[in-house]
């Protein structure tokens, strides 16, 4: 099939870094032109791009420039913290699912199928609904949504593992799980896992936008590209590059995201073993 | 067997939907403290507490609660509002059908897209048309929905004058909440769509065919698209379900007046007693749209029934 891919597979990698260099422009700019994000001026409410402001100002006359550097660092950061996390959890569930079989493993996956048996997002909003708002919580909420697609995958990994020569031979040394699992399992399962972590990664980062969009997530006066959108669109008819800007940014970092999984599958060759 | 199968199946739902009941009745003592304090704040009278209390069955001991939930659900008292107390079921019955009716037409709008797209790039497979149909469907599943809501409202209901803001009464307002929901779905299942085609195309069975003489049109059209739209209805069905967690924010974005917009409501209103309906609600159609995808695989699928035989 390697003669079917196409070019944009192939360069995938030089489209991500094309796609992330427009984030990282932006930060670098808000870095060499350090503007306060938070700091209100009411004489420059809905000024346009100028040398002040190179981006212009909202509708309370904070910086845009700055909001969007702040935004983009915590879109990123949770969707780092989210996958770490979730990766975490779930690596581990999976893993000691997939070892110990029996009731251990039916009560596991019992428990990631119901949390699958909800939409993603909507169980997000509930749970970051219910317990209130702040990034904390965002990311409770969104590691408790997201530890399953990686103990499944791990589950799946280590049950097609756990008899073959080198694990038998581990375990008759007297290995602990711990050891057979992080010495001799994790490098073998890495390669998978990390495919997932990329999508999921862009995944995170649309449904922290999401979430904070509809205000169960960053709360003002604390910029997040979701709810740069949100606040950007009741401005929308005076000012659409309030609402432009954050969705072009966060569209960007998604879609280079999207293509270093893509890149990353083709080239770990790994979609046989997700699928399965 | 087949019957047995699909008894199974649905016998399998029966613990599932349990579960979803229990994470729901569980959501309300997630809120941190007393939800009554989220609620009413902590300067409120004692009879006003108690009674809120009451009325969330939050005075009696945790089995009796979640009996009482369980029990609720099964006879279609799923409680009241908070808010203006109508019955939680008829305020989300009277939301359903903008729902289904968004819901309906963004699927058909998927796989009108779909379909033609995927079949197109895995016939051109490696070519520009291939790079222009999956660079399309890229475009689609990372495009954030509650950011091309605004930006297709601004061009064809601000900009152009072509189609209503925002709301489901104006004739032609089901247009571009449909696009914004519809596009995610149509990138995805292109994607299946293209993968299914080639995967088909490669296999042992349509090379026999091939070497037999069998024309290309008809290898593709006749043979390997029967087997390319298991993995597709399957994909299709899932899709069923997904689509109600995207309604959520599309509904927002577009004030549509479904069940997504009154999920928000309810949220940011603290009417904890609707919140937990309308997951509940959402929950049940997503488990419903897995089972359809399950046993629709069984139907379309002999090996699928050897497998779980």
């Amino acid at each position: 099939m390697s003669d079917m891919q196409p070019w944009w597979r192939r360069s995938a990698v030089r489209l991500a870094m094309l796609c992330i260099s427009i984030p990282l422009v932006v930060l670098l700019a808000a870095t060499l032109h350090p503007m306060d994000g938070h700091a209100v001026h009411l004489n420059s409410v809905l000024d346009g791009p100028g040398t002040t402001h190179p981006f212009g100002c909202d509708s309370l006359g904070r910086d845009v420039l700055a909001r969007l550097a702040e935004g983009l660092l915590l879109s990123a950061g949770v969707g780092f913290s989210v996958i770490l996390l979730g990766g975490m959890v779930g690596i581990s569930i999976g893993m000691l699912a997939g070892w110990a079989g029996g009731w251990v493993d039916t009560v596991l996956m019992r428990l990631a199928d119901i949390v699958l048996s909800f939409p993603g997002i909507l169980m997000a909003i509930a749970l970051a609904a219910m317990l209130g708002p702040g990034v904390d919580n965002l990311v409770l909420a969104l590691v408790a949504v997201g530890w399953v697609g990686f103990a499944r995958l791990t589950r799946s990994q280590v049950l097609s593992l756990k008899h073959v020569p080198y694990i038998d031979a581990a375990r008759a040394c007297g290995s602990s799980l711990g050891y057979i699992g992080w010495r001799h399992l994790l490098p073998n399962i890495a390669a998978p896992l990390l495919v997932e972590a990329s999508f999921g990664l862009a995944a995170v980062i649309i449904a922290e936008a999401g979430m904070s969009f509809l205000g169960v997530g960053v709360q003002p006066p604390d910029a997040s590209l979701g709810t740069m959108i949100h606040e950007g669109s009741r401005m929308m008819l005076v000012a659409p590059r309030l609402v432009i800007l954050p969705g072009l940014l966060l569209f960007l970092l998604v879609m280079a995201v999207n293509l270093l999984g893509d890149a990353l599958r083709d080239h770990l060759d790994v979609r046989s073993q997700l699928r399965s | 067997m087949l019957a047995r199968l699909i008894c199974y199946r649905l016998l399998q739902a029966v613990p599932t939907l349990m579960g979803v009941a229990t994470l729901v009745f569980l959501l309300l003592h997630l809120v941190p403290g007393d939800p009554v304090d989220a609620l009413l704040g902590e300067m409120a009278l004692a009879t006003d507490r108690q009674a809120l209390r009451h009325a969330l069955h939050l005075d009696e001991p945790l089995l009796m609660q979640y009996w009482h939930f369980l029990d609720g659900i099964v006879t279609g008292d799923w409680g009241a509002s908070l808010v203006n107390s109508h019955p939680v079921l008829s305020l989300i019955l009277e939301r359903l059908p903008a729902t289904a009716e968004l819901a309906a037409c963004s699927l058909l709008l998927a796989l009108a897209l779909a379909l033609p797209l995927g079949f197109w790039a895995a016939r051109h497979a490696g070519s520009a048309r291939d790079t222009a149909a999956m660079g399309f469907s890229l475009l689609g599943v990372s495009v954030p929905n509650f950011w091309l809501g605004p930006v297709l409202m601004l061009i064809f209901a601000v900009g152009l004058g072509w189609l209503p803001v925002s709301g489901r009464e104006a004739p032609g307002s089901i247009i571009l909440p449909t696009i914004t929901l519809g596009t995610a779905l149509a990138a995805v299942l292109s994607r299946m769509v293209r993968s299914s085609w080639l995967e088909a195309i490669d296999t042992d069975a349509i090379r026999t065919a091939r070497a037999m003489g069998v024309g290309e049109r008809w290898l593709w059209w006749r043979h390997a698209a029967r087997m390319a739209s298991i993995p597709v209805i399957t994909m299709f069905a899932l899709q069923m379900g997904t689509v109600l967690g995207g309604a959520v924010i599309t509904e927002t974005v577009f004030d549509w007046p479904g069940l997504g917009l009154l999920t928000i409501e309810a949220i940011q209103r603290r009417d904890y007693p609707l919140v937990q309906g309308c997951v509940l609600i959402i929950a049940g159609f997503y488990v419903l749209a897995n089972l359809i995808a399950d046993i629709t695989g069984l139907l379309l699928d002999p090996r699928q029934r050897t497998e779980n035989e």
